[in-house]
């Protein structure tokens, strides 16, 4: 009788703790995606350890990780922004072709010093994607359009206007399907020039810390990230606009008798929310890719996004830590093939095992705590 | 049935701690290589194993083009050179230079980037990295640098050919062609087709149009059907995926078309007549045994042709195509390859000699 008192109090310790949940989910994902491993004939331990070693036994690994969860970390902002306020932003994935637009036209046309220049363009890219998204917003509130149907729509405009502008004439570069690459004073990239110079290889050949970890193009955009997870958190919880927004995802109904305007909540949610996407276009523009590229398909920046807010349980704090986990998911998977020899499909299917149970504490939660509703009616019986 | 539960749950948490637990430990020490053949060992004892590995543009390893055929090439060197193959796979454009570094780091003697789009990644790899040799396929520098080789492929040898079937073949005495987008590698295609189809049948008339895009099968598809109503019997494509809208339009309306890159028969067999091959697995392949043989073409461009089997028609041109014409074909093909016929790959040459 002793056990089940024990047993009793870690379960009430874990059902009250949330991340405990996800804590759980995430051991469990592992573990069911160690099984999917193991079945296609891979040694699952040797495959996590290649994971863990190349994400984080060197510093330019650990950065890539970074560089890797930035973008992801941003469009998880913009879905989980949204679904506070009650809309499911699946147009991440435009809002973000849109910033990464016009980062890259901003980028290269305007010359400014780069202390005008960068947030000149990171503001533009938020801009305009936030005006992409506010068209969503519009439909939902006048014309009651579906969010998830429009953004789904805005998602494929996007795209193919992106095929469109990268084709034009003076911002195509020649015989290639990209534009031309911004101007370096629009780049974030740490120490860009400095780097490449001739000095500055000399001194990063003798410091391996640095050296290893700037081979990489680390950029702000991270602490920019972070600064936009906080922003977002202030604005929803310590806001009055946020409340509303929240009242409005809570229940519609109650906050126009509340004497809410919904619509103008719907426009204004969606418009951050796509602003929110946008700087992720921008600062991957400023910090990656320097230029865009003519896309068969969409890149899936927004849809990763929509995982990693699940997976955060749509709270900046826990979308952050998610985004770094989700990139080393990537990161780390894209080793294993070259080390272990399995093909790629199955090195996919592993991460998304892990993802999808990584994805559902609220089942476990709700299954535990349905164990304990069943087992008390058992006991009254 | 909660207690149960738990337990279980606790079992599996242990195990996993067990699991982290066993990772580290075996993470210290080298994975064992796969048993080596027998072969294999032979050549261990001359000379340490070479390591060869590509990266993937975003259409992956199995995308029924170069990138798949490129992997064919690596098995080819591992099977028969003893090469050790291995590949990582872009799933978006900023994956380039991240996956050039992690096979970078693997120890790799020689790393491939697939497809031109990689051309920016690997010269700034190769820059960084100037002990690393690199290659890429579909891709020249004007300065390449010693220790990469730009690949290409004499894609109008093998349109020339596909063009002259298609001018024997044709029975309107028009055919079509459509390009991905207006620029210099698909001019290759478009003016040895036209030279072809002109070397066969002096009246034929050709339909040309550009998609701008490698990606838009329904763009493809409206264009092809087009060019069928127009009169066209057979469509040659250079647009990859938009051709596959090609190709579907041949299979609705029951016309002919010809492929590109790999043998694409089987995406439309009755209506695939031949395809024009460029044979990126031979290419690596060769490089390979260069590399092995220790003289490695570093800064240059190798180009590919009819003559050494980097490009070609597709081997199940004679399910369609008579045999007669295929002899006709062998012969051409003897002819370009003896410099007898002139092959054009850009407009100037081919209004200077058609």
């Amino acid at each position: 009788m002793k056990s089940k008192a024990f047993f009793e109090k870690i379960a009430t310790y874990i059902t009250k703790w949330t991340f405990g949940f996800s804590i759980i989910s995430i051991i469990l994902g592992f573990i069911i995606g160690a099984a999917t491993l193991a079945l296609a004939g891979f040694n699952p331990i040797e495959a996590y350890g290649i994971m863990a070693r190349g994400v984080l036994t060197r510093p330019s690994y650990v950065a890539w990780t970074i560089i890797g969860s930035t973008p992801i970390i941003l469009t998880a902002l913009s879905v989980a922004f949204a679904f506070k306020t009650g809309l499911f932003n699946i147009g991440a994935e435009g809002q973000f072709m849109i910033g990464a637009i016009t980062a890259a036209m901003v980028g290269y046309f305007v010359e400014l010093p780069a202390i005008i220049h960068i947030p000149l363009v990171l503001i533009s890219a938020i801009v305009a994607a936030g005006l992409w998204g506010g068209i969503a917003g519009v439909l939902k509130a006048k014309f009651g359009v579906h969010e998830v149907i429009s953004t789904i729509m805005l998602n494929w405009i996007a795209l193919y206007l992106n095929n469109y502008i990268v084709l034009l004439e003076g911002l195509r570069r020649a015989t290639s399907q990209r534009t031309h690459e911004i101007q370096r004073s629009a780049s974030i990239v740490i120490l860009e020039q400095w780097k490449r110079s001739p000095e500055g290889r000399e001194w990063l050949r003798g410091h391996d810390f640095f050296g290893d970890a700037l081979r990489t193009p680390l950029n702000w955009g991270f602490i920019i990230a972070i600064i936009f997870a906080v922003i977002v958190w202030y604005i929803l919880n310590k806001t009055t606009l946020g409340y509303e927004l929240k009242a409005v995802g809570y229940n519609r109904h109650a906050a126009e008798y509340g004497g809410i305007n919904v619509s103008k909540s719907m426009f204004t949610s969606m418009v951050i929310a796509g602003g929110l996407a946008g700087a992720a276009g921008g600062l991957h523009v400023m910090g990656i890719s320097k230029s865009i590229a003519s896309l068969a398909a969409m890149e899936g920046y927004g849809f990763n996004g929509i995982a990693v807010a699940l997976i955060g349980g749509n709270a900046s704090i826990g979308i952050v830590f998610a985004g770094l986990l989700f990139s080393a998911l990537q990161y780390g998977g894209s080793k294993i093939q070259p080390a272990l020899g399995a093909p790629s499909e199955v090195i996919n299917i592993m991460i998304g095992t892990i993802v999808f149970f990584i994805a559902m504490p609220k089942l476990i939660k709700y299954s535990l705590q349905n164990f304990k509703k069943k087992r008390g009616a058992k006991n009254v019986r | 049935m909660f207690k149960k539960m738990l337990a279980l749950m606790l079992v599996l948490l242990l195990m996993a701690t067990a699991l982290v637990g066993c990772g580290g430990g075996t993470a210290e020490e080298p994975a064992p290589a796969e048993e080596p053949t027998e072969e294999q060992v032979e050549e261990q004892v001359e000379e340490p194993q070479l390591k060869m590995a590509m990266v993937t543009d975003v259409g992956g390893v199995n995308d029924e083009s170069f990138n798949e055929s490129a992997w064919n090439g690596h098995q080819k060197a591992r099977d028969e050179l003893g090469f050790e193959v291995s590949y990582v796979e872009s799933e978006q454009d900023a994956d380039y230079e991240r996956n050039l570094e992690t096979l970078l780091d693997a120890g790799n003697d020689l790393i491939w980037g697939i497809g031109f789009m990689m051309g920016d990644a690997i010269a700034e790899a190769a820059d960084f990295n100037p002990d690393q040799k690199y290659a890429i396929i579909d891709s020249a520098y004007d300065d390449t640098p010693d220790n990469v080789v730009g690949v290409l492929f004499k894609a109008e040898e093998a349109s020339f050919l596909v063009g002259y079937i298609a001018g024997k073949m044709t029975e309107t005495g028009k055919v079509g062609f459509v390009g991905g987008m207006d620029f210099p590698v698909i001019h290759g295609f478009h003016y040895g087709f036209m030279a072809g189809v002109k070397y066969a049948n002096p009246d034929a008339e050709v339909l040309v149009q550009y998609a701008d895009s490698f990606v838009d099968a329904a763009r493809g598809k409206a264009i092809a059907n087009q060019m069928y109503q127009q009169g066209a019997d057979i469509v040659f494509h250079a647009a990859g995926g938009t051709g596959d809208g090609v190709i579907e339009a041949a299979r609705e309306q029951d016309k002919y078309a010809i492929g590109v890159d790999m043998d694409q028969n089987h995406l439309a067999p009755d209506n695939v007549i031949t395809s024009a091959m460029k044979r990126v697995d031979n290419a690596i392949f060769m490089i390979a045994e260069d590399l092995k043989a220790g003289n490695f073409p570093g800064g240059q461009t190798v180009v590919f042709g009819l003559e050494d089997g980097g490009v070609g028609i597709a081997p199940t041109s004679d399910k369609h195509v008579p045999a007669e014409i295929l002899e006709e074909v062998a012969e051409v093909e003897r002819q370009i390859i003896a410099g007898e016929i002139f092959v054009p790959d850009n407009k100037d040459d081919y209004d200077a000699n058609y």
